[in-house]
């Protein structure tokens, strides 16, 4: 059983990996890092499934039987847009992060809340938020 | 024309959103919104009279026929979600035009409409399809502008909160589509209705029963079930008053409508219920949040903290619900999801005015404020009384409803979590009636005048909310419609 759906494992691995890497670290960057690791180990097994020993490309050529199934292929193709549009958007409240907060570690963030809230201060960003990037 | 109405639902919003980019205008972006949510309305309202009349719409995208292609289905089960999406839309664009002027910088407004089209487009999208990898799409979609919506919060807490909520929401859409992709490895489709016929007679089948614990535990997070429901508070709480009242009223609803699509409609009720044990589990979440929700909000000194837990207990209401599979219970948890949309989006939207009109929504801040500004706070206590459930608001009808479906199947532990409930709501919307009432006023700046139209986009909801009270013949209706079409398999 392990030993022949070895891909799988190596997949489902790979997953945990980078569930584990966005539950235990605190900076923004490696929780992003993780989550991508993550996405990559879901496109993988679908990738994986779609697979058949021998197969070739699923572009129909002369002399070649069987082929790879291309729908998962497909999926993925969509699913790949879908997590480069979060990494993306994950960067951009990153880099946000750290203008307004000097630092991208999570527990520093929600110490200068703490402060901010026993200053009386409420985090209110008026000047600072838009001279950054659009 | 007609027969395009279903991706003329979706399409309106989803062609709107690069529009408010490109033309980067505040009034142009605004209307643009207000006529994308007024056109997905009108679809709605003309599906659901057709729907009513002659039953399941299938729309074939791009003429590619079901099972290959994509294909949107309307029936009794979606139009209350299209409706109460498409009508939470068109009052959060009158409500917006002035809210989101007051708390954002003028060159973000564009963007800010751009991302509440996607996230209306991507909602109404989620509840149309008849795919299962469309809806992790349509999922990503409207969470990703969800996020930046978020983002846009006056206060920099908001970017941390989106923050949270995208690692959090990432990681429940993964999740769901690494349950997708165990059930396609068992069935070989995506179409729902094609899935819902190759899963019977496979209920041992381990693959399968992955793929209804991870799709559910990936939609479990978007719904904000106990004890995932750690991203909301500081989401809604945080987000621009607009932002909040959409999505307070329309976000976790869509997903608790996914999950009922998945679990009677695709995976059926006999794998789910029956052979395991998701009802069980689910009542036991939905009693836990109930009671760890209201007694969260109890202790929060900001109003809009507040209403946010609130949510999360009433969250645990619906999925009581849900979880009996029973007709009596789904059909009460519709009715519940319509009515607390209703109150809640009313209850978000006087916060966003009065956080408009004071600059803060401290409880300590708003001492004195009800004999200040006595009709934006009659419309708070109103539907405050709808959460609490107090006759004759709509509150009342839908807590009843559940209560009714509860004893029908003997859930005491779980009607005694609801009551409790209910007795903590009646403290924490009594803790801000009194501040607000009761207590003498601190400052004595004069508050900034109301303006008309987030006035009336709020007596608009409340009075909606009232009227509902009175009447609940048209919200169950559509209610017993969907527990039908869902239990009865009719759509597929």
């Amino acid at each position: 059983m392990i030993a022949s759906h070895y891909v799988y494992w190596t997949f489902f691995a790979l997953m945990l990996i980078g569930l584990y890497v966005v539950i235990s670290h605190g900076n923004l960057l490696k929780k992003l890092i993780g989550l991508t690791l993550f996405q990559v180990g879901v496109f993988l097994f679908y990738i994986g499934l779609g697979k058949r020993d021998g197969g070739s490309a699923p572009i129909i050529s002369d002399g070649v039987e069987v082929y790879s199934h291309p729908l998962p292929q497909v999926l993925i193709l969509t699913a790949i847009v879908v997590g480069v549009a979060t990494l993306a958007v994950g960067l951009a409240l990153a880099v946000r992060i750290f203008e307004a907060y000097g630092t991208v570690e999570e527990d520093e963030v929600v110490e200068r809340d703490r402060a901010d809230l026993a200053t009386g201060h409420d985090g209110h960003q008026a000047a600072g938020r838009d001279s950054g990037g659009s | 024309m007609t027969g395009q109405l279903p991706v003329l639902q979706v399409a309106a919003p989803l062609l709107c959103a690069p529009l408010c980019v490109l033309l980067r205008s505040r009034t142009v972006a605004w209307l643009l919104f207000l006529v994308a949510s007024l056109a997905s309305l009108t679809c709605a309202a003309l599906l659901a009279v057709r729907v009513d009349r002659s039953g399941t719409l299938r729309y074939a995208m791009g003429d590619w026929q079901a099972p290959y292609g994509i294909e949107f289905v309307v029936n009794g089960f979606n139009t209350p979600v299209l409706l109460l999406v498409s009508l939470s839309a068109v009052v959060v664009a009158v409500y917006s035009r002035r809210s989101v002027a007051g708390e954002l910088a003028p060159r973000r407004v564009p963007l800010l409409y751009a991302c509440l089209c996607l996230t209306l487009a991507g909602l109404l999208g989620l509840a149309i399809t008849g795919d299962v990898f469309n809806a992790f799409v349509f999922l990503e979609i409207s969470s990703l502008s969800t996020y930046t919506l978020i983002a846009m919060g006056r206060r920099r807490q908001a970017l941390l909160a989106a923050f949270r909520y995208l690692v959090i929401g990432s990681v429940g859409a993964v999740f769901v589509l690494i349950g997708i992709g165990l059930a396609y490895a068992v069935t070989g489709t995506l179409n729902m209705g094609d899935l819902a016929q190759r899963v019977t007679g496979g209920h041992d089948n381990r693959s399968l029963q992955a793929a209804v614990v991870l799709v559910f535990v990936g939609l479990a997070v978007k719904m904000a079930v106990f004890p995932l429901h750690a991203w909301l508070p500081a989401a809604y709480a945080e987000a621009p008053s607009a932002v909040s009242t959409f999505i307070a009223a329309t976000g976790t609803k869509v997903a608790i409508y996914v999950f009922c699509r998945f679990a009677f409609t695709v995976f059926g009720a006999t794998l789910v219920f029956g052979a395991m044990p998701v009802g069980r589990i689910g009542l036991l979440l939905a009693a836990l949040g109930i009671l760890l929700g209201s007694a969260a909000a109890c202790f929060q000194d900001d109003l809009r903290y507040l209403l946010a837990w609130s949510s999360v207990a009433q969250v645990g209401y619906i999925v009581a619900g849900v979880s009996l599979a029973t007709t009596a219970g789904v059909s009460a948890a519709y009715l519940h999801m319509i009515m607390h949309s209703v109150t809640k989006a009313a209850l978000f939207a006087t916060a966003g005015l009065l956080l408009l009109r004071l600059g803060t929504v401290r409880l300590a801040a708003l001492a004195g404020v009800g004999r200040r500004m006595p009709w934006t706070f009659a419309a708070f206590v109103v539907a405050g009384l709808g959460l609490v459930g107090v006759p004759p608001t709509a509150g009342f009808v839908s807590k009843w409803a559940l209560v009714t479906a509860l004893v029908e199947q003997g859930q005491w532990l779980v009607l005694a979590a609801m009551l409790s409930g209910s007795l903590l709501a009646v403290f924490y919307v009594g803790r801000v009636v009194e501040v607000a009432w009761f207590r003498e006023p601190t400052a004595d700046a004069e508050p900034a005048a109301a303006p008309a139209s987030m006035v009336t986009a709020i007596w608009f909801l409340v009075l909606l909310s009232v009227s509902f009270g009175f009447d609940a013949s048209l919200p169950a209706h559509l209610a017993d419609a969907a527990a039908s079409a869902l239990l009865g398999n009719g759509g597929g």
